[in-house]
């Protein structure tokens, strides 16, 4: 579990982050959503403390990460994975060298353990063919899983995840949030995920954070969001002219009979359906 | 245009100290070491080749072409060679030439690494970066320079002798003699001081500016030019004070 209380941060004079308090839950799938500028990257960032925070705490199952010395920070960094925007894999390595990388840094074992473990990783994210290939050699979703299987290689309690979507075709975004979900269910991680996308929302939102202008909005999970009340919240959610059809059809049947997923998962064919109905 | 001299002298010094804390993984500090040491070494073997083959040839037929007074032995022709390439043209000219090459190198694989996220995944896994990408490098350099150094100066000497007996400007046994005559071997030491000095420059200073880049392919450029410039601005510098203060 990862507490936040009260983070502050600013740059120059503009002030990004207005004492935001939060709990990232274990076992579930957190996400931080908001409009661009809201803050969502820096609150992550200050989270794995590549950004100091000017004021708050922010705890790992209780300890104190803001007090501590970057020696300490080691330690818990050493149970952190993160997946990046541009998955951020060494170009200079093939796919099973990026995800043996921790390994070599960090882990113990002989070489056939640690080839089995990276292997284990691979065929997880189901990339075992491609362990031979340099990241230049795959394509963009191919990387995210890549960096996924980096980040869990070394069986992390902690997953963040930097906008895992975006540059995505639709199925290969849900196969990546499905590819999560599972992952922080199977060995009960605490996931952060920074996000724009509202197939991931809906999917995969076990505990949302929405963010506006630097401050927490909203509180709640995919469940509650269909429902809440917030205006700022709708109007960030609903901004397309499908999905406000949707929200004026969210007290129907549409939304509690969860038909809005398979709209969401199939695109036009689904719209049609949908305004059939 | 603003001089941030002191912000960037005092940011280099901070980036220098952070470099030392204890290695993570002594073997894969070692390993990037080495890999440094290709890199910088045998990476720049092929220029520093050619440069100091010709920079000796150069040297020969200036020297000759200068030294027209019948009362002057040929083999005089071969002492200012062995001296000029020696004191000078080993240490500097390489070095310039590596702040292009290396400098360049370094700026722009540290530069994409920052802008790609790279340095930052590196950061969350619990690594020191500096440590581990810029202390390799900077070692690498302090030894590969100076080795590139005295290769330089050997094939400098042997390419002003061949470019000699070629043009038939002198025999290749009045230009051995000449290599012979007054000998210092603290010549040697003060070419492999200034090349110490300068594989630190080239190294640390592309190091700087490429780890603290921010922004996207345009600011990797620059980062690169800049290093380059720097680089070889206080290798003119630091070889003016080492002269002064060593000969």
């Amino acid at each position: 579990m990862i507490e936040l209380q009260d983070i502050r941060k600013s740059f120059g004079d503009k002030e990004i982050l207005k004492g935001v308090s939060a709990v990232m839950e274990s076992g579930k799938v957190n996400l931080i959503i908001g409009s661009s500028g809201s803050g969502k990257t820096v609150m992550m960032k200050c989270m794995v403390g590549l950004i100091e925070v000017d004021a708050g705490i922010i705890k790992y199952d209780g300890q104190n990460f803001t007090g501590m010395d970057n020696h300490q920070r080691k330690e818990i960094r050493q149970k952190i994975g993160m997946l990046f925007q541009g998955s951020a894999l060494f170009d200079s390595m093939t796919v099973e060298q990026n995800v043996m990388f921790p390994l070599d840094m960090f882990g113990t074992g002989s070489y056939r353990e640690k080839k089995k473990r990276v292997d284990e990783c691979l065929e997880r994210v189901n990339l075992r063919d491609a362990a031979k290939k340099f990241p230049a050699e795959i394509s963009g979703g191919m990387k995210k899983r890549v960096g996924i299987a980096r980040a869990i290689v070394l069986n992390p309690k902690y997953l963040f995840c930097d906008e895992p979507n975006s540059g995505l075709d639709p199925q290969t975004s849900l196969l990546i949030d499905q590819l999560i979900k599972e992952l922080t269910q199977e060995y009960n991680i605490t996931t952060v995920i920074n996000t724009h996308d509202m197939n991931t929302v809906m999917e995969s939102g076990d505990n949302i954070v929405y963010m506006y202008k630097g401050q927490k909005q909203w509180e709640g999970t995919n469940k509650d969001i269909v429902f809440s009340k917030d205006q700022l919240l709708n109007d960030f959610i609903f901004a397309s002219e499908f999905l406000r059809e949707a929200k004026e059809m969210r007290q129907t049947d549409f939304f509690r009979s969860g038909k809005w997923r398979e709209s969401l998962g199939n695109g036009g064919e689904e719209k049609k359906g949908a305004e059939k109905k | 245009m603003e001089f941030k001299f002191f912000y960037h002298f005092g940011n280099y010094l901070l980036m220098l100290k952070g470099m030392f804390s204890r290695p993570e993984n002594v073997k894969m500090y070692w390993k990037q070491f080495m890999q440094q040491c290709v890199d910088i070494g045998v990476g720049s073997f092929g220029i520093v080749f050619i440069i100091s083959l010709f920079m000796g040839g150069v040297t020969t037929l200036q020297t000759a072409y200068q030294l027209v007074s019948p009362i002057i032995p040929k083999s005089t022709i071969a002492q200012v060679v062995r001296d000029t390439i020696i004191l000078e043209f080993a240490p500097t000219l390489t070095s310039i030439v590596l702040a292009g090459v290396v400098g360049s190198k370094i700026a722009s694989e540290l530069g994409n690494m920052r802008v790609s996220e790279q340095i930052d995944a590196l950061e969350i896994m619990g690594i020191n970066t500096k440590g581990y990408l810029i202390m390799p490098k900077i070692l690498a350099g302090l030894l590969m320079v100076p080795v590139l150094v005295c290769i330089s100066g050997f094939l400098g000497v042997w390419g002003g002798k061949e470019a000699g007996v070629m043009s038939g400007i002198i025999s290749a046994d009045q230009f051995i003699m000449g290599l012979r005559q007054e000998f210092r071997a603290y010549n040697v030491f003060f070419a492999l001081a200034k090349s110490f000095s300068f594989g630190w420059i080239i190294t640390s200073v592309s190091a700087y500016y490429g780890y603290n880049v921010r922004g996207g392919a345009l600011e990797i450029g620059q980062a690169s030019t800049t290093a380059v410039v720097v680089s070889c601005v206080l290798i003119l510098f630091m070889d003016y004070a080492l002269t002064a203060i060593l000969l």
